[in-house]
């Protein structure tokens, strides 16, 4: 058993960990950074619930063993509205009702600032596509993309 | 009337928690000195249990384990028989069957020893499928694998087939559906230092594992505790299923004397715990010369699984559905639950009406077509009116008028003009365009006298701050329930909806208003909270110097007042049955449901031949509701719940292999992505019902109904096939056009 | 997650050197790209490769290289990374198509070419462009480099040709001059984010009813991604007409062999592999 040593940013903030290299990123926010925000969804890659931003690049936290974030940036959703004021795309999805049960929110989010910081004004077929890795069971997903577009239309 | 606050699409109540992920859902929290548990489960479907070993290489002496011998009450997971066990003690009746229970503070050492006990059985005979169930020649439940029957019969369906113009028969099958909420089950236990049991976690109907766990630990209840935790999606699925989790939590807090918390990966989620009831429902319908229906016969089966659970009630709303909203002089319905050697079977959003409704809107595309009636035509003929009896024999008291409903809803869609120009398009090229669409209806609150057993309570209080704060068992699993019933409060205090807060479902804090299912919450608890909300006013009226045109602020001032001089501010309703509701619970006769909400919901597709996928390009769905409490809520619930519906025909399928499924990942199991979604156009229409919170009718399970035989319909315009059976895939349309060339 | 983590070691060596040494000692390294296949296999408990080289700093295996006669393409190059780079774009479109089936942005962000193909899985969205784009397949090892067609390098279910020790190190594909004409098709479980039941790519050149050159390949109907050469042929050696569509379709049922399995059917893949090329011939006539 090799434990390691890994030096990570998150939202912002220096962090190093002690741990095993192949526990995954999702672990290692969860568990020894105590950011629960990432969640599991399904240990596949599958429902998108784990979407962290990495080195400006969106990942599914679920598959990344965390010696590759080792001297890398994250990005998760506490580190979204860090001055207490809501970003856009959050404030969205609060008029749009885009959040129901909310377990999906935190990745849809997540997936949705990365679209708009590549995309700033995306269609609705366009912002659908950039989704399609995110998973949501209760929504039906018209009123995410409503939340979306709304916040893309509110940008400069 | 004018509205402040009901009927505005106010935010969710507890929207900034969700959106920034302080949320805390049940694996988000870690307490020190917790243990992390793990359940032994049967790898085989049936048999009897010869031994349990456990490998050498593991430090077992570290391990908390548990197996039904350190149960100290019951032996079950008590529901509405006693016939499930928590953990199986000398023989499992399906793959995944719970047999021990394992603990350690490391999740990897968890991880290790899981797989190293073995369970050694002798294996029995299994029954896997309906039929063989009914055949009884292998018998695994009961004395004949039948959990359930029911007879519902109204006039005399057999006087009619002699002298009927025309008898239309047909069969019609749905398959299991898991429901995929995006949080898997979770349980957090600790045994607390006076004996007793605090379980908090994913769930539902707090009460109803607050009633198994008595019996499970045989302690009174003041003992026991259960407290829900923000819950990442239920859709019925973690209704009854979480007392067995939180049971297991709870033996191993027990046993060990340390917090337990028990979570499920996805693949044992998918695997161990309930899905949606298979069903097969065969229908024969008597059709007079001018297509008014005269008689309809339908035998409705589903399969339960190895234990009881709900099955019975499951059967109970899907048989009153099965004859939909069309008035028939004559019908007999004919319904059986039987049990296999499947993990039970249990709630999913509709409870049965999507099976029977799905046999049902198919059944009358083809009576109206076999007479040659256009499918609105058809039903428009034989709709329930107003003074009407159903089936049950329930007199229609609403203003209804589903003739004019149907028609609005193929307007809004666009129907009558694509359904004449599509045929244009197809007739060349292998994209099939065709239109569909389903009329229903579906029951709210629970079934007959169900609301009056089960007595529902609620209370209203003044806080400190002076604002006011509902105390009911409702819970919050993303339809809005936190919102709805604050939004009520607030409506009839005339108060802000910043002023009403609502106590997170604790047993120890809150009364029993019931389980959060059957669509109940807004027509039945919220007519508690307007009860109680009205009292409260009134109470404060009476006692204080509170005026009649009080300001909020002046209302704040009084409560706070009341509380630092008089002590507590508290109101208490019970559940008061609306007049002139009678059911026979034996005869399956009278007032099946003080209400319902009626809907048609129209599809669009087009299949493509070349590799038979089905598109559905657009979606309405209007429906009749009794009030609107909320548009962005009600709106998502129904376009959520439709997502589900096209999931439930086209996408989701179960694979089974001896009783297990074996597409247990979500790889494998297809639930639909934002690429699989059309536009959907909702629309809403109101009756209000009287004894319904401000004139609301319930809207949870009612999008779940119309989307699979809507879709449907829709393919066998686009193609003339008659498909019977969802989920309907590709392989199943291609089949039907395969011309088997010999190789070359 | 079902692994006993401590079980597993996973290091990321600096140089291609110290990772070719590594997977040379014969001490059960495997290497490790993206890990979007072998994370997944972690996470169910069924991942056999205890320890694991990580590609992640060797820059060289990340590069895509354009030259007048080859694009290179680094084995640790990402999805994204394919279908952001504008020579993949305009000439090998069937790459850079499939590159975005591959599961969704997420995983196409993280997910490699070369893991892709190191995964050997029938059903990989890459396989069949890689064969139309007559893909070769570099490899390296402390022993040397060598070069494999990739339609010689997938040689049976989950079998490449591979020796132990090797990396892959690049997949060379090489340009085209003369106009063709590209196709590129999967049935999969759903519109996004799904495991393909049938893939099907395909480039022809054409001269009136003459088929002057034709490739054909598909995934998911043969335990490896596979051309079908007796098809080619017969469509190079007839004018292309609906007798000839017909025709083709009975010989490319005779070089497939599709399997039933927990996503879809034999009878349907051979039905979806015999429409599919019969729409991409009528688009060509």
């Amino acid at each position: 058993m090799k434990t390691c040593s890994v030096s990570l940013a998150v939202n912002g903030v220096a962090h190093t960990v002690q741990t095993l290299p192949m526990k995954r990123l999702l672990d290692v926010l969860r568990e020894d950074l105590q950011l629960t925000g990432a969640k599991e969804g399904c240990g596949e890659g599958e429902c998108g619930a784990c979407s962290v931003i990495l080195d400006g690049v969106l990942v599914n936290s679920c598959l990344v063993p965390v010696l590759h974030a080792s001297g890398s940036s994250v990005r998760t959703v506490e580190g979204l509205s860090q001055e207490a004021s809501p970003h856009p795309v959050q404030e969205a999805f609060a008029a749009c009702g885009g959040a129901q049960c909310g377990i999906c929110t935190p990745g849809m989010i997540i997936a949705s600032v990365y679209l708009l910081e590549h995309n700033p004004h995306p269609s609705r077929e366009q912002i659908s596509e950039a989704l399609a890795g995110n998973l949501c069971r209760c929504t039906g997903y018209q009123k995410i993309v409503d939340a979306v577009h709304q916040a893309s239309s509110r940008q400069a | 009337m004018e509205s402040r606050v009901v009927g505005l699409p106010v935010r969710r109540k507890e929207v900034l928690g969700k959106l920034t992920g302080t949320a805390k859902y049940v694996d988000d929290i870690d307490i020190p000195g917790m243990l992390h548990g793990a359940t032994i489960r049967s790898t085989i479907p049936r048999g009897r249990i010869q031994s349990i070993s456990f490998d050498a290489g593991v430090p077992w002496d570290e391990f908390v384990i548990v197996t039904s011998e350190d149960i100290p009450g019951i032996n079950a997971v008590s529901l509405i028989n006693d016939d499930q066990p928590c953990l199986a003690s000398k023989v499992v009746n399906h793959a995944h069957e719970p047999v021990l229970l394992i603990a350690h503070k490391n999740k990897d050492e968890l991880r290790r020893a899981r797989e190293l006990v073995h369970i050694v059985y002798e294996p029995l005979p299994a029954v896997f499928d309906m039929e063989e169930a009914l055949r009884g020649s292998v018998v695994i439940w009961g004395e004949d694998n039948i959990f359930k029957r029911y007879l519902m019969n109204k006039g005399d369906v057999d006087s009619v087939w002699a002298e009927a113009a025309h008898i239309i028969e047909e069969e019609y099958s749905t398959g299991a559906q898991e429901h995929v909420y995006i949080e898997p089950n979770g349980m957090l236990a600790n045994a607390t230092p006076d004996g007793g049991i605090t379980v908090s976690g994913s769930l539902q109907c707090p009460y109803y594992a607050h009633k198994a766990l008595m019996k499970l630990f045989d302690l009174p209840t003041e003992k026991v505790r259960i407290i829900q935790q923000e819950t990442g999606g239920a859709f019925g699925g973690k209704e009854e299923y979480p007392s067995m989790i939180a049971g297991h939590a709870a033996l191993l807090a027990w046993k060990s004397g340390r917090p337990v918390k028990i979570v499920y990966d996805r693949e044992e989620d998918m695997a161990a715990t309930t899905k949606r009831h298979p069903s097969r429902t065969r229908h024969r319908t008597a059709v007079s010369k001018d297509g008014r229906l005269l008689a309809m016969d339908i035998e409705f089966t589903i399969d339960g699984g190895a234990y009881s659970t709900l099955s019975a009630v499951v059967l109970s709303r899907g048989t009153i559905h099965a004859a939909g909203p069309y008035r028939c002089p004559n019908v007999r319905i004919r319904s059986t639950a039987v049990a296999t050697n499947a993990p039970p079977h249990g709630a999913f959003r509709g409870f049965g009406a999507p099976q029977s409704l799905f046999a049902l809107e198919r059944h009358m595309d083809k009576v109206g077509r076999s007479i040659g009636l256009a499918p609105d035509e058809f039903r428009s003929r034989n709709f329930l009116q107003t003074g009407d009896a159903t089936a049950t024999g329930q007199i229609i008291k609403q203003q209804l008028d589903l003739a004019g409903l149907q028609e609005r809803a193929l307007q809004a869609a666009g129907y009558y003009r694509k359904r004449e120009i599509f045929p244009t398009g197809n007739a060349a090229g292998a994209l099939k365009k065709g239109i569909g669409f389903a009329s229903f209806m579906h029951g709210a609150g629970f079934t007959g006298s169900g609301e009056s057993y089960l007595q529902s309570v609620l209370e209203l209080e003044g806080t400190p701050e002076g604002n006011v704060r509902i105390l009911c068992s409702m819970t919050e699993m993303g339809q809005g329930t936190n919102t709805i019933l604050t939004q009520i409060a607030a409506e009839v205090l005339r108060i802000d909806y910043d002023q009403v807060e609502i106590c997170r479902p604790d047993t120890a804090q809150v009364p029993n208003s019931g389980p959060t299912v059957a669509s109940r919450t807004s027509m039945i608890v919220g007519k508690l909270v307007e009860r109680a909300a009205h009292e409260l006013k009134q109470k404060l009226f009476a006692e204080t110097g509170l005026s009649e045109n009080y300001s909020c602020d002046e209302f704040k001032a009084c409560v706070r007042d009341y509380l630092s001089s008089s002590g507590p501010l508290r109101t208490r309703v019970q559940y008061q049955e609306p007049p002139g509701i009678h059911w026979d619970d034996q005869k399956y006769e009278g007032d099946a449901y003080g209400a319902y909400s009626w809907a048609t919901y129209v599809a669009e597709v087009t299949v493509d031949l070349v590799t038979g996928e089905v598109q559905v390009d657009n979606f309405t769905a209007l429906q009749e509701v009794g009030r609107v409490l909320n548009p962005v809520l009600a709106s998502g619930q129904i376009e959520g719940g439709i997502v589900q519906g096209l999931g439930f025909a086209l996408l989701e399928k179960v694979v089974w292999r001896e009783g297990s499924m074996a597409n247990n990942q979500m790889t494998n199991y297809i639930i639909p992505t934002t690429m699989d979604v059309p536009p959907i156009k909702v629309l809403f229409e109101e009756v209000p019902y009287e004894h319904g919170a401000m004139g609301a009718k319930g809207i949870g399970e009612l999008p779940m109904d119309g989307p699979a035989p809507a879709v449907l319909n829709a393919i066998e315009n686009a193609l003339g096939i008659a498909f019977t059976h969802v989920p309907l895939t590709p392989e199943d349309i291609l089949s039907h056009y395969a011309v088997r060339e010999p190789a070359a | 997650m079902r692994s006993y983590l401590p079980a597993y070691d996973l290091v990321a060596p600096d140089t291609l050197p110290a990772a070719l040494a590594l997977l040379a000692g014969g001490e059960g390294w495997r290497p490790i790209a993206g890990g979007t296949d072998l994370m997944v296999l972690l996470n169910a408990g069924k991942l056999p490769y205890r320890r694991l080289v990580s590609l992640r700093k060797l820059e060289d295996l990340r590069q895509i290289t354009v030259s007048p006669t080859l694009v290179s393409i680094g084995a640790a190059v990402t999805y994204s990374q394919i279908q952001q780079h504008p020579v993949l774009r305009s000439e090998f479109p069937l790459l850079c198509q499939a590159a975005g089936w591959t599961g969704g942005i997420a995983n196409q962000n993280q997910g490699t070419l070369g893991g892709n193909i190191a995964n050997a899985s029938p059903a990989a969205d890459s396989a069949p462009p890689l064969l139309v784009h007559d893909a070769g397949i570099r490899l390296l090892s402390l022993a040397g480099n060598r070069s494999v067609p990739y339609e010689e390098f997938h040689v049976g279910y989950k079998q490449l040709a591979m020796q132990p020790g090797e990396l892959i190190l690049a997949i060379d594909l090489p340009r085209r001059p003369s106009p063709w004409r590209y196709h590129g098709r999967k049935a999969g479980t759903r519109r996004a984010q799904a495991i393909s039941k049938v893939s099907f790519a395909a480039a022809a050149r054409i001269e009136g009813s003459r088929i002057l050159d034709i490739q054909l390949a598909y995934g998911s109907v043969a335990p490896m991604p596979l051309r079908c050469f007796t098809t080619e042929r017969f469509l190079t050696d007839n004018l292309l007409t609906q007798a000839a569509i017909a025709n083709a379709c009975r010989i490319l049922t005779s070089e497939i062999a599709p399997i039933d399995d927990i996503r879809s059917t034999a009878a349907y893949r051979s039905d979806v592999a015999r429409n599919l090329l019969a729409e991409f011939l009528d688009k060509l006539q």
